[in-house]
């Protein structure tokens, strides 16, 4: 059976005739498949979402319970039926209950790999590669330059700068889901043992992350009047947060921020941050590629992000591939590397 | 190396002009002779290399990259240096924990706050020899030869790691752009020795790199050092701009008024058989301009002015004056038909006499003098502007071509006022001088096309082609681009600009979007620009001088845009000027 009959591009996102669901749909849809809780993939309004528990869980607590329809849970390598395909979800290494969508039908397989990495997290699971015949994936840091370093050396520069400048308050910015509770836990490998501060934006989610189990350490939210006595603590906060007017209690603070954006310094001078830790759920370059040549797929299609260079490559390699410009999470938000997210969608956000 | 690309390193990152000088004085109180000399000579722009240039980059990198992902990474990241940094490939031998940037060094007092697990994830030792010095770098690029320099150079960044790549590579494409003027780093050297940074720049034409006797001299271990240059540069003497407030406070009996002539500030100097011309930054222009120094040659003074191209006495466009500009050598042929010439406005020094300190007054008396008694060719005075009140000088502003500018009055771009008092202070002393520019023309544009820019800007869609309505031949009406603005918006501004472009986006071309441009849909931008010249390079016919972003018209329909037809009316209406009989 070709792909092409299996999966069609639609306004509202990728869609499976045969099985009669979206993935990561954009707009409401009667059954949508999702792949993690990044609201620009999670949107409420769905007749029916089949997504992992965590996910369900993560959209439960951003749109209230009532975010959908009806659910149902994806439990991680089991195949269900959907219409006339079998769909699987398989740990994408992303954020807690990520997953990528195997669907087959008619001999054929298609991987979408929604968002993935594959560098050390200890807040998910790590991304397991699955062998197919058409692997849709993403391309945010599809371009040579990306190399994401260990993410605990970048994490050993926040506590080396915490050592250097104890009369300072490290403000990290990070995304609220995924990369913040990275932030910690990594953190609590390093051995920062003090209570991690947080911006109020990041409560929920950090508290739903204890709840399915990854600790996190004492996390205390910053009250207002406490600002100006976290000289040399960790807060973190939404990355707009840094440039806005809550900011500037703090005793001098220093800017830091966690994304894969950090390596091209443009961006991290942009936003005046003054310690760019470059820690990054999509993966670099180098895991693309790698991760392409792991499926062994004759046939990539590239969903957003830096599609060009990624699809060239492909051709480099004799591999058909094809870029599907989707718009929704190709051009919007933080997935474009715009760090410049007004405060308003800090519990909107997606997550390099 | 190393040290050396890590003060670069947090340079980039620190935006406070006080924590950059003490970054920069710290480094150079740390580090020894001569590799602080050649640091300093990067920081101020005094380095190059006369074999290792940007284009050897380029070859070494598509050896080792595909050329098309090359290409694709370079237009994302805006920066040749940082580009290839980052595409390095890691040298087969390296450790792979090479791929890290080097953490900042721990300090003392991290000890308490961390567990055991400082050994979990080690750099991991080898046995590679130490990476270069700056001055081994500095040696290398200066003396290999053009055969041997590919190979050395990919040698030196293998030994490196990012940073340090990016450092070296910086040094190679010349202009560093991590926010530190020459200026900046001039300032640090005279913070070791609490001086004044002009201190440092009157010493500074004629001493070469690595400085060691400058830095003696700065940390009070030797003498003033002598510079050779018997027609050192001064340090220009610079204005404000005028606002409308301040003529309310200012007394016009206080002030001379001069033309603000539209060419390159520069200064000449001429001494015991040496003759130099040097822009308003200190840079030697001299090589491009052999006919100008030829002709000042033995004038045994040192003159503020405007370089202008003159033909026939009239001082032509910016535009002709470009011809000339930005060459290292010029053809004879481009001598003849773009002479260059002086307008002379200050008088700075005269024989040995060094005039700075007097009065403004009394240096133009000595100006006036000098270039009656004995002004060579190609060197003329600039006339003050008489005026009586500051209505009479802003009439004078608005018409130029009736206040004695005449036939150059498209030459003109404003007023200079200065006060009658004051001394040649080098930098921008506030109170002294002001320029008061005319006024620009503004036109409303709709965007058509948006790219995204370098460097800081390189997320960001900020160079926006804009265009008017013309006639359609099939009837109806087209826009037609007539020019090209990347700047006059605050950051707000870009930002909110840069989203419309990616909502709004039709069609793309690279690293070019076509935004929307429709009489129902688009964004009509206004345009203020310095003048107009006809073009046979744009489709539109004309071409714009300095054009801007004055006003995002988020209100209004692009149908309501102007028209070509307004351009050429300004242009007709510059080439009467031009031309006052018609012709």
């Amino acid at each position: 059976m070709r792909a092409t009959d299996i999966l069609t591009l639609t306004p509202q996102g990728l869609y499976c005739p045969l099985g009669g669901f979206h993935v990561d749909p954009v707009r409401p849809v009667p059954r949508a498949l999702v792949t993690h809780g990044h609201s620009d993939h999670a949107r409420a309004g769905h007749g029916a979402v089949l997504a992992t528990a965590e996910t369900l869980a993560i959209m439960a607590v951003r749109y209230g319970e009532d975010f959908a329809g009806a659910t149902q849970v994806a439990a991680l390598g089991q195949t269900i039926r959907q219409g006339d395909v079998a769909v699987r979800f398989v740990p994408a290494g992303h954020v807690l209950g990520s997953a990528q969508i195997v669907i087959e039908a008619g001999g054929t397989r298609l991987v979408v790999s929604g968002d993935y990495k594959r560098g050390y997290d200890p807040t998910c699971l790590p991304c397991e590669i699955v062998s197919c015949d058409v692997f849709i994936t993403e391309a945010t840091f599809g371009l040579p330059v990306f190399r994401h370093p260990d993410a605990r050396a970048e994490v050993d520069k926040l506590v080396a700068s915490l050592a250097l400048f104890p009369e300072r308050a490290h403000l990290v910015g990070a995304y609220a889901l995924g990369k913040a509770q990275r932030v910690m836990a990594l953190l609590r490998e390093a051995g920062w043992d003090r209570p991690i501060y947080i911006h109020g934006a990041m409560e929920k989610l950090c508290g739903l992350y204890e709840d399915l189990g990854v600790p996190l350490g004492e996390v205390v939210k910053v009250a207002a009047a406490d600002r100006a006595t976290l000289a040399g603590e960790v807060v973190l906060c939404p990355p707009s947060a840094i440039q806005e007017v809550w900011a500037r209690k703090f005793p001098d603070p220093v800017a830091a921020f966690a994304s894969g954006w950090m390596r091209v310094r443009a961006r991290a001078r942009q936003k005046g941050v003054e310690l760019p830790m470059v820690i990054s759920d999509h993966c670099d370059w180098d895991e693309l590629k790698a991760s392409i040549l792991e499926t062994g797929a004759g046939e990539v299609w590239v969903t957003h992000g830096q599609e060009d260079a990624l699809v060239h490559w492909c051709g480099t390699q004799g591999i058909s591939a094809r870029p599907l410009h989707m718009l929704g999470y190709g051009d919007e938000g933080e997935d474009s590397g715009d760090l410049a997210a007004p405060a308003a969608a800090v519990e909107s956000e997606a997550s390099p | 190396m190393n040290a050396f690309a890590a003060l670069l390193d947090r340079l980039v990152y620190e935006s406070r002009r006080n924590a950059k000088i003490r970054l920069i004085a710290d480094y150079l109180r740390a580090t020894p002779d001569p590799e602080r000399g050649f640091a300093l000579a990067a920081l101020t722009g005094e380095l190059s290399f006369r074999e290792a240039k940007p284009n050897l980059i380029r070859a070494l990198i598509q050896e080792r990259c595909d050329p098309v992902l090359f290409e694709m990474s370079y237009s994302y990241v805006g920066d040749l240096a940082e580009t290839t940094a980052l595409l390095w490939p890691a040298p087969a031998d390296a450790p792979p924990e090479s791929r890290r940037n080097s953490p900042l060094p721990r300090g003392e007092g991290s000890a308490s706050r961390r567990s055991a697990r400082s050994a979990a994830h080690p750099v991991p030792g080898h046995n590679r020899p130490p990476p270069p010095s700056l001055s081994e770098v500095v040696e290398t690029l200066a003396t290999t030869s053009k055969s041997d320099l590919p190979a050395r150079l990919a040698g030196l960044l293998d030994a490196l790691g990012e940073t340090g790549r990016w450092a070296l590579l910086k040094l190679i494409t010349g202009s560093l752009r991590i926010g530190v003027s020459a200026r900046l780093a001039k300032t640090a050297l005279a913070s070791l020795g609490e001086m004044e940074p002009d201190a440092i720049e009157e010493v500074w034409h004629g001493l070469a790199p690595p400085y060691i006797d400058l830095f003696a001299w700065v940390e009070g271990r030797g003498p003033r050092p002598v510079s050779r240059d018997p027609a050192p540069f001064r340090p220009p003497m610079l204005a404000h701009p005028l606002e409308l407030e301040d003529l309310e406070t200012l007394d016009a009996d206080g002030f001379a008024a001069e033309w603000k002539w539209d060419g390159i500030r520069v200064q000449a100097a001429s001494f015991a058989g040496t003759t130099r011309l040097y822009s308003r930054t200190g840079e030697d222009v001299s090589g491009a301009f052999p006919d100008l120094v030829a002709a000042l040659a033995g004038m045994e003074a040192a003159i503020d002015g405007e370089l202008l191209v003159l033909i026939e006495g009239r001082v032509q466009s910016f535009n002709v004056l470009q011809q000339r500009l930005n060459r290292k050598s010029v053809s004879n042929a481009l001598m003849t038909k773009y002479p260059a010439h002086l307008r002379a406005y200050d008088l700075l020094a005269e024989g040995a006499e060094d005039l700075r300190a007097l009065p403004f007054a009394e240096r133009r008396a000595r100006l006036e003098a000098f270039v009656a008694r004995r002004a060579p060719e190609r060197l003329d005075l600039s006339p003050l502007v008489p005026f009586a009140s500051w209505d009479a000088l802003t009439a004078a502003r608005a018409d130029p071509a009736a206040h004695g500018a005449g036939a150059d009055a498209d030459a003109v771009e404003g007023v200079m006022v200065k006060r009658l008092d004051s001394p040649y202070v080098p930098g921008r002393p506030k109170g002294l001088w002001f320029k008061w520019k005319r006024e620009p023309y503004t036109v409303d544009a709709v965007m058509m096309y948006a790219q995204r820019g370098h460097g800081k800007r390189s997320s960001f869609y900020s160079d926006y082609t804009f265009g008017v309505w013309r006639d359609a031949a099939g009837g109806g009406a087209e826009l037609v681009p007539v020019g090209k603005a990347y700047f006059g918006f605050t950051d707000a501004e870009l930002a909110q600009l840069d989203r419309f472009v990616r909502n709004n986006t039709t069609n793309r071309f690279g690293p070019v979007r076509e935004v929307t441009h429709t009489a129902e849909t688009g964004l009509v931008l206004e345009i203020a620009f310095e003048g107009l010249q006809r073009s046979t390079r744009h489709k539109s016919g004309v071409a714009m001088r300095f054009p801007r972003v004055s006003r995002i018209r988020w209100d209004k329909p692009t149908a309501e845009a102007d028209r070509l037809e307004t351009l050429e009316a300004i242009l007709a209406k510059g080439e009467t000027e031009q031309h006052p009989t018609g012709g």
